[in-house]
């Protein structure tokens, strides 16, 4: 078992090396960027999977916790607090006296004191953490229709917010956001320079989130969640506490939307009202349920081909109704995924045929 | 003291008075059932006892604590397990992994550790599982270990259920018309295993339908109609009653 993950893996990370060498063997470096960002995309989508596959909930707000993520990292670290700093606000003093402000020049050659990037990220997720826990104690009490509605309401708050305040920039969203430099020559940032850094760091993070993920569905919070998802009452008995389960599952999973937004932000340098729409939501809804909705490898799988598509562009000016039909086609024909289509078990050799 | 009291436990649906004032003791190591005719409450009672249902008054007391307005899951870690009438197994999950959802009150791994397996938790990982086969041997089902559960038959799913039930080392098994659904040899078997329990140590108490198995199996047997407690004793002295065999058999 253990060692069926270890090879599984093993293979995602030969995928991941061999797509970089062929883009840079045949030229087509470009392809990077649009990988990039779906790695990151796929990040939230897997955390959507545990919450949706294994604990049985659905949420419809997905895109909110990944824009709350990234507004607050956009805006803490492109808000200038250098007329603060020298107005002597003491709380600006205190935070430079902390090491977490850092001190750059705009493009425009302006001199900025801002929030240090490491800081706004864990900021950031603590916030949405924060937002995910107190709305989950609520919201996880409905179920099924009720919860997908409260879920949708939620992002439509959040959408709304970001698109009404200043602060947030309105319609225009947040430019400029500087790149994040993890470590000494590891940024995430949009340089052409720094694609092939940016894939692998991407890589790297979403594997890592992968690799947590699955050591979770086999542990034994994870036997609870598809306890719970199968028959509730049953796992209450055995002891259960599927209230909290539930719960810290949705915060995991908002927490794995928030870093994603973070990570993307910084890689583009911006995020707009878009990042936070109900069509962002109801996308990530359709590729976890594409991926087989019990499939951690599934959403991967699916989430990185449609997501890449999508960003090609493959589906034109019909991108929001191509998600929009492949759920309702889905439903219909594949609810269990495309994966497990019965076509796909007539070609696989059967155990008989072994 | 008996190791489950209760005491004037009422509960009402609407006008309907589901359990009127019943009161009862079950003593530790016995086996006691519930019987009556259909809507006599026992299930209503049943759920009352397992925290499914809020009570409207009375006292349940477990172990000399009293348990009535816990929620299912804390009822189920001071050491009450359940089956259900209608046999839950957990759906997609084999035999050996719903019993090891059972050992959840025996372990401890919480979200971190499952996302971070460090030695100890792969260890804790590995008692479970042993632990789920020992209890499947112990109802000699071990063999459908790795089948899918609810794929399995009536009567087995039923024996899975109960070493699932019993994976919690429960001092205290309610069983829930564990006869239900089953053939009579399946019910023969069922009576089998439920002697086996009680000679674990485990005090058992069933609501069932199913006569034979009752008068078989009971040290005590507690008579429940329109909500109210008719009569109480041994299978021989209610075989007896003239009220019981009133209600059963009419006028």
């Amino acid at each position: 078992m253990a060692s069926r993950k270890l090879t599984s893996i093993a293979l995602l990370v030969a995928v991941v090396v061999a797509v970089q060498v062929i883009t840079q063997l045949t030229g087509t470096n470009y392809y990077l960027t649009q990988l990039t960002m779906t790695m990151y995309s796929c990040l939230l989508i897997v955390g959507l999977c545990l919450v949706m596959g294994y604990a049985g909930q659905i949420s419809l707000g997905h895109a909110g916790f990944f824009a709350i993520g990234g507004y607050t990292s956009a805006s803490l670290t492109t808000m200038n607090l250098l007329p603060a700093f020298e107005n002597g606000s003491s709380c600006v003093t205190a935070l430079n006296k902390m090491g977490l402000l850092v001190t750059r020049t705009s493009m425009f050659g302006e001199p900025l004191l801002t929030v240090h990037p490491w800081f706004a990220c864990l900021l950031a997720i603590a916030i949405t953490a924060l937002i995910a826990f107190l709305i989950g104690i609520p919201v996880l009490k409905l179920k099924g229709h009720y919860l997908a509605m409260a879920t949708l309401g939620f992002g439509i708050i959040i959408f709304r917010i970001v698109l009404a305040m200043e602060f947030f920039g309105e319609a225009d969203g947040i430019s400029d956001v500087p790149g994040f430099t993890l470590l000494p020559g590891l940024t995430v940032n949009g340089d052409m320079d720094n694609r092939v850094v940016n894939y692998y760091i991407a890589a790297a993070v979403l594997i890592t989130g992968f690799i947590l993920l699955l050591n979770l569905i086999d542990s034994r919070v994870g036997r609870a969640l598809r306890g719970i998802h199968g028959a509730e009452d049953a796992a209450d008995a055995m002891g259960i506490d599927t209230a909290r389960y539930k719960l810290y599952t949705f915060v995991l999973s908002a927490v794995f939307a928030a870093v994603a937004g973070v990570l993307l932000t910084h890689y583009t340098g911006g995020i707009s009202p878009s990042d936070a729409g109900v069509m962002k939501s109801v996308r990530y809804v359709a590729i976890v349920a594409i991926g087989g909705m019990a499939s951690l490898w599934g959403a991967l799988t699916m989430g990185g081909l449609l997501n890449f598509l999508s960003l090609r562009g493959l589906f034109g000016s019909y991108d929001d109704a191509v998600f929009g039909a492949i759920l309702i086609i889905i439903m219909l024909f594949a609810p269990e995924g495309v994966l497990r289509l019965s076509i796909w078990s007539k070609i696989k050799p059967t155990k008989e045929a072994k | 003291m008996a190791l489950l009291q209760v005491r004037d436990l009422n509960k009402r649906f609407g006008g309907l008075h589901a359990v009127n004032s019943v009161s009862f003791d079950v003593q530790k190591g016995a086996i006691k059932s519930v019987i009556g005719p259909n809507g006599a409450g026992k299930t209503t009672l049943f759920n009352l006892i397992c925290g499914s249902l809020g009570a409207d008054s009375g006292a349940v007391k477990f172990d000399s604590k009293s348990i009535l307005g816990l929620k299912p899951y804390q009822i189920a870690s001071t050491g009450v397990s359940r089956t259900f009438q209608n046999i839950k197994m957990f759906p997609g999950m084999t035999a050996l992994e719903n019993v090891m959802v059972g050992l959840h009150t025996k372990s401890k791994a919480g979200f971190w550790a499952g996302m971070f397996p460090l030695p100890a938790t792969r260890r804790e990982e590995k008692k479970i599982r042993a632990r789920a086969h020992e209890l499947l041997e112990l109802l000699d089902i071990d063999q459908f270990a790795d089948i899918e559960a609810s794929s399995l038959a009536f009567g087995q799913q039923r024996a899975v259920e109960f070493a699932r039930a019993l994976a919690s080392d429960p001092t205290l098994l309610l069983l829930d018309e564990p006869a239900a659904g089953l053939n009579i040899y399946e019910t023969a078997e069922v009576a089998r295993l439920i002697t086996k329990i009680q000679q674990q140590g485990i005090t058992v108490l069933l609501v069932e339908h199913d006569m034979s198995l009752v008068m078989d199996i009971s040290d005590e047997i507690v008579v429940l109609s329109f909500g109210q407690h008719i009569a109480e004793g041994t299978p021989g002295e209610i075989q007896h009653n003239k009220e019981v065999i009133q209600i059963y058999l009419g006028e």
